[in-house]
């Protein structure tokens, strides 16, 4: 008996659909996204009403963020080695690396970016939920680093999303990606809910 | 420890066997007339002093007047291993013919060959692109591309 299936395309029409998704996004990212760093001249206002909530709810944020694995390449070792126990994340609350992005807060992208990840990069950013954070970790990841030049390297993150704080290096050293995650708990000490 | 076979006195052989196949042999590698590449590399398999029956690695060269074709081959049996290029001189359109029906192996390295450098292979069952997207436009790994 012949069981139809269900939603299954031929390989070569999957092939071909991956093709256009691709070469429309490379056609959309030829601007990079502005970065959202307008937190860094900001003096930290707030209402008197909300203040202490407000003050609890970043405290609660920033002091337990869950971290997305998005190691592509060699930073991805250095991320790692962050997270042991030697230069210890699970000190800032971030010991639990998520796999889901619906369960994460903050998306660390180490590694270097090809246009052929790009359109999974932008559907994860996408299924995290808000209040949500990118660090861009490494030089491929900041600008393409030194594959800047090749036909398949996105010359830079914020060409596909927007990015919180950058972390140079290749590969930053833990104690540098500590640096940045201490900037982002930073932006988020400075929000407050009445803005969002 | 593989032995690296002299690549004179194989190209000689296969001058016996298949005259007009070999265009020269020195002591690294054979390197063959892409017409009888398939011939040469059945003989190679098949005859029991050699027994080549694994394709470690399949590559291509851009030189600038011609793409040269590199095959990596080991004989289990005895324990030996030896290299064979086949050039073809046609920029446009460079045909080799396919491998994949002796060896297996040579399935997804031709298609890489294919999608890096553009060169076609005849009688490949799918030759397609393998690791750049469909729809990509040139063959990144040739000399001229950027």
């Amino acid at each position: 008996m012949e069981i139809e299936g269900y939603g299954v395309m031929p390989l070569k029409e999957i092939d071909i659909a991956e093709g256009l998704k691709i070469k429309s996004l490379t056609e959309a990212s030829q601007q990079p996204i502005p970065d959202p760093d307008k937190w860094l001249d900001e003096e930290i206002r707030r209402n008197v009403l909300v203040t202490t909530v407000d003050y609890v709810l970043d405290w609660a944020r920033s002091r337990s963020i869950f971290p997305l694995m998005f190691g592509l390449a060699c930073c991805a070792f250095e991320m790692i080695a962050t997270a042991t126990s030697r230069f210890d994340i699970s000190r800032f609350g971030m010991d639990i690396f998520r796999w889901s992005p619906r369960q994460a807060d903050l998306m660390i992208v180490a590694g270097t970016l090809t246009w052929k990840m790009a359109p999974a990069v932008k559907l994860v950013y996408e299924q995290m939920a808000e209040p949500k954070w990118v660090i861009a970790m490494g030089a491929c990841a900041i600008s393409g680093g030194t594959f800047r030049e090749s036909y398949s390297v996105v010359p830079g993150l914020n060409r596909i999303i927007p990015v919180d704080v950058y972390v140079p290096g290749c590969p930053p050293r833990p104690e540098g990606l500590i640096h940045g995650i201490r900037l982002i708990h930073q932006k988020i000490m400075k929000e407050s809910i009445k803005r969002t | 420890m593989t032995v690296a076979l002299n690549a004179e006195e194989v190209g000689k052989k296969i001058d016996e066997a298949l005259p007009s196949s070999v265009v020269t042999a020195s002591k690294a590698a054979v390197v063959v007339t892409s017409e009888s590449l398939y011939q040469v590399a059945e003989f190679l398999k098949n005859t029991s002093g050699f027994d080549f029956d694994y394709l470690t690695n399949l590559t291509a060269v851009d030189y600038m007047d011609y793409f040269e074709v590199v095959y990596h081959l080991t004989s289990l049996k005895h324990n030996r291993s030896l290299v064979l290029k086949a050039r073809c001189h046609d920029r446009d359109k460079p045909v080799v013919p396919s491998v994949v029906s002796l060896w297996r192996s040579a399935d997804f390295q031709e298609r890489e060959a294919y999608d890096l450098m553009g060169i076609i292979f005849d009688g490949h069952p799918n030759l397609k692109r393998l690791l750049l997207w469909e729809g990509f436009v040139g063959h990144p790994l040739r000399r001229d591309y950027l």
